[in-house]
């Protein structure tokens, strides 16, 4: 296959996907494509499975249904070692960071090196020094994961992520709960990662501005399958009233204010007609 | 009636789905053994982080306990004349039981609690889960150098338990009570026999160690990931592990001395 063909594969193909959690299907027949080198955010309301869909993706659930190919393998196939083997060309940014909280910032980074790799102690120094400038935190190497805040660990997170130069890095909620500087930082941080590294990028998000403007491919994703795909554009232009009304942030439509149940006039007659009784 | 039965029945399937996991659990830390020698610089971590750092209390608790031993077994022994028999009354009951058994229950409560809320954080905090997607298996890289520490330590405690107990003994019948000195240790030596009690008595500690340990491990696993979770496996490390060292306790007594 010559290079402009695998530069033409998509780099994660989901198909038909269902998975359950006990008796709630969180998701139905979801199909989606993520084109490799660019930025696809996958967006939806809490709790639709946007962090389910990145953990099927990392071979961590195993669909009920459906399939998941990575790179061209079918992950819920793979053997242990080539899951694993597959996952080191793969990074992951945990919301919270997920910093090992016996090592400081330096040993977090240099945790992937040390573990896959027979590299001299020097170079390990070297490569850690290069992931932690690159994501501004070189300075504080020494600093342990209780010493930093929220976007600091998601900045050491992501050095670790990219320590072993991955093909993908997948990014739950990436900026749930950041102020204004460090959100800047991240978008910045990702953007800027995508395209010197020639990464494929994988968010899933609610943050509906900040991800349009970093974005090439958008997915939005409820009720367990997709409602619009396309890049930005084509999404925006094209949106169904459900995307609108999430893109928009508007408090009532196709998803209602009020949780469904019985009218409100009969809720009140009968309280009404007991009272009376 | 039909309520009490799917109420058994419901928690009939609970425990023998607990029991299915924790034996996979069980099945894949063992298979993974090979990383306690592979790594041993974490496993030497984890024998320090469980092992060494419960001895202050291992030791305090076996003086307290040998203290103890040493006034009841007077007076009960004065009474029959037999005071000079204290030394091998002490030696008994230490090797036999109290040594195992105590220092199991103190390991659960210091060294099982710890593991649980520490496993159980790394669960909440994602770093499990972190570490999967960086290709390190946690079961080699986490919990096989944990196990085999715990494993490790327990007969080692419960030796040191004895020993201290041993002591504890001998200052309050030696050195309070005036029982002889010479008698003390020679009548240990002549009723202690080395199969029948000492191995016995390590035996007895392997196999809490592997137990407890078992348990403290899993119960961090297979925590809620909420900080009640924790706090809940936390407790049900200590009860379960105390629970087991005393039914096992009793099955092995009755397999040994009979």
């Amino acid at each position: 296959m010559n290079d402009d063909r695998v530069a033409d594969t998509p780099h994660v193909v989901v198909e038909d996907l269902v998975f359950r959690r006990g008796r709630k299907v969180v998701f139905d027949g979801l199909s989606l494509t993520v084109p490799r080198g660019r930025v696809t955010t996958v967006m939806g309301p809490s709790g639709t499975g946007k962090t389910t869909l990145l953990r099927l993706i990392g071979g961590q659930l195993r669909p009920d249904s459906g399939r998941i190919w990575v790179d061209g393998e079918e992950v819920a196939r793979l053997s242990t070692r080539r899951l694993y083997a597959l996952r080191k060309r793969m990074g992951m940014l945990f919301q919270t960071g997920a910093l090992l909280t016996d090592m400081n910032v330096f040993e977090n980074v240099a945790f992937p090196l040390r573990e896959h790799t027979d590299l001299p102690e020097e170079l390990i120094r070297n490569l850690v020094l290069m992931k932690l400038e690159a994501v501004g935190l070189r300075a504080a190497r020494d600093l342990s994961p209780a010493e930093l805040s929220g976007g600091m660990a998601r900045r050491v997170a992501l050095a670790r992520a990219i320590a072993l130069d991955p093909d993908m890095i997948l990014y739950d909620e990436p900026f749930a709960g950041l102020d204004p500087i460090t959100m800047g930082q991240i978008v910045t941080l990702i953007r800027r990662t995508n395209s010197t590294l020639g990464l494929t990028s994988v968010l899933v998000t609610h943050d509906v501005v900040e991800a349009m403007d970093i974005s090439d491919h958008v997915v939005l994703i409820a009720e367990g399958r997709v409602m619009d795909a396309g890049t930005v554009e084509q999404v925006r232009a094209g949106a169904s009233e459900w995307s609108e009304q999430f893109l928009d942030g508007r408090p009532d439509g196709p998803v209602p204010f009020h949780y469904p149940g019985d009218s409100y006039r009969d809720d009140l007659m009968r309280g009404r007609e007991s009272g009376n009784d | 009636m039909i309520d009490f039965l799917a109420h058994l029945g419901r928690s009939g399937l609970h425990w023998l789905s607990l029991l299915g996991r924790a034996s996979i659990f069980l099945f894949r830390v063992l298979r993974s053994q090979d990383a306690v020698v592979r790594r041993y610089r974490l496993t030497l971590i984890e024998i320090y982080s469980v092992g060494v750092r419960s001895l202050l209390i291992i030791v305090v608790s076996g003086l307290f306990v040998g203290m103890v031993l040493g006034y009841q077994g007077y007076i009960t022994l004065v009474n029959f004349g037999a005071a000079e028999a204290l030394g091998g009354v002490v030696a008994l009951s230490l090797v036999r039981e109290l040594g195992p058994v105590v220092t199991a229950l103190l390991f659960a409560g210091r060294a099982g609690s710890a593991l649980t809320a520490e496993i159980g954080l790394m669960k909440t905090t994602e770093q499990l889960s972190a570490m999967e997607m960086m290709a390190v298996d946690p079961y080699r890289r986490v919990f096989a150098p944990r196990f085999f520490a715990g494993f490790l330590s327990m007969p080692l405690l419960a030796a040191i338990f004895s020993a201290v107990g041993v002591m504890g003994g001998f200052i309050v019948g030696v050195g309070l009570l005036g029982v002889d000195s010479g008698s003390y240790f020679s009548q240990m030596q002549a009723v202690t026999d080395w199969r029948e009690d000492v191995v016995s008595g390590v035996i007895k500690s392997i196999v809490f160690g592997f137990v407890v340990t078992w348990i403290a491990i899993f119960q961090g696993l297979d925590a809620e990931p909420t900080s009640e979770g924790i706090s809940r496996a936390t407790t049900q490390t200590v009860v379960a592990s105390a629970l087991a060292v005393l039914g096992l306790d009793f099955i092995l007594t009755g397999l040994m001395f009979t």
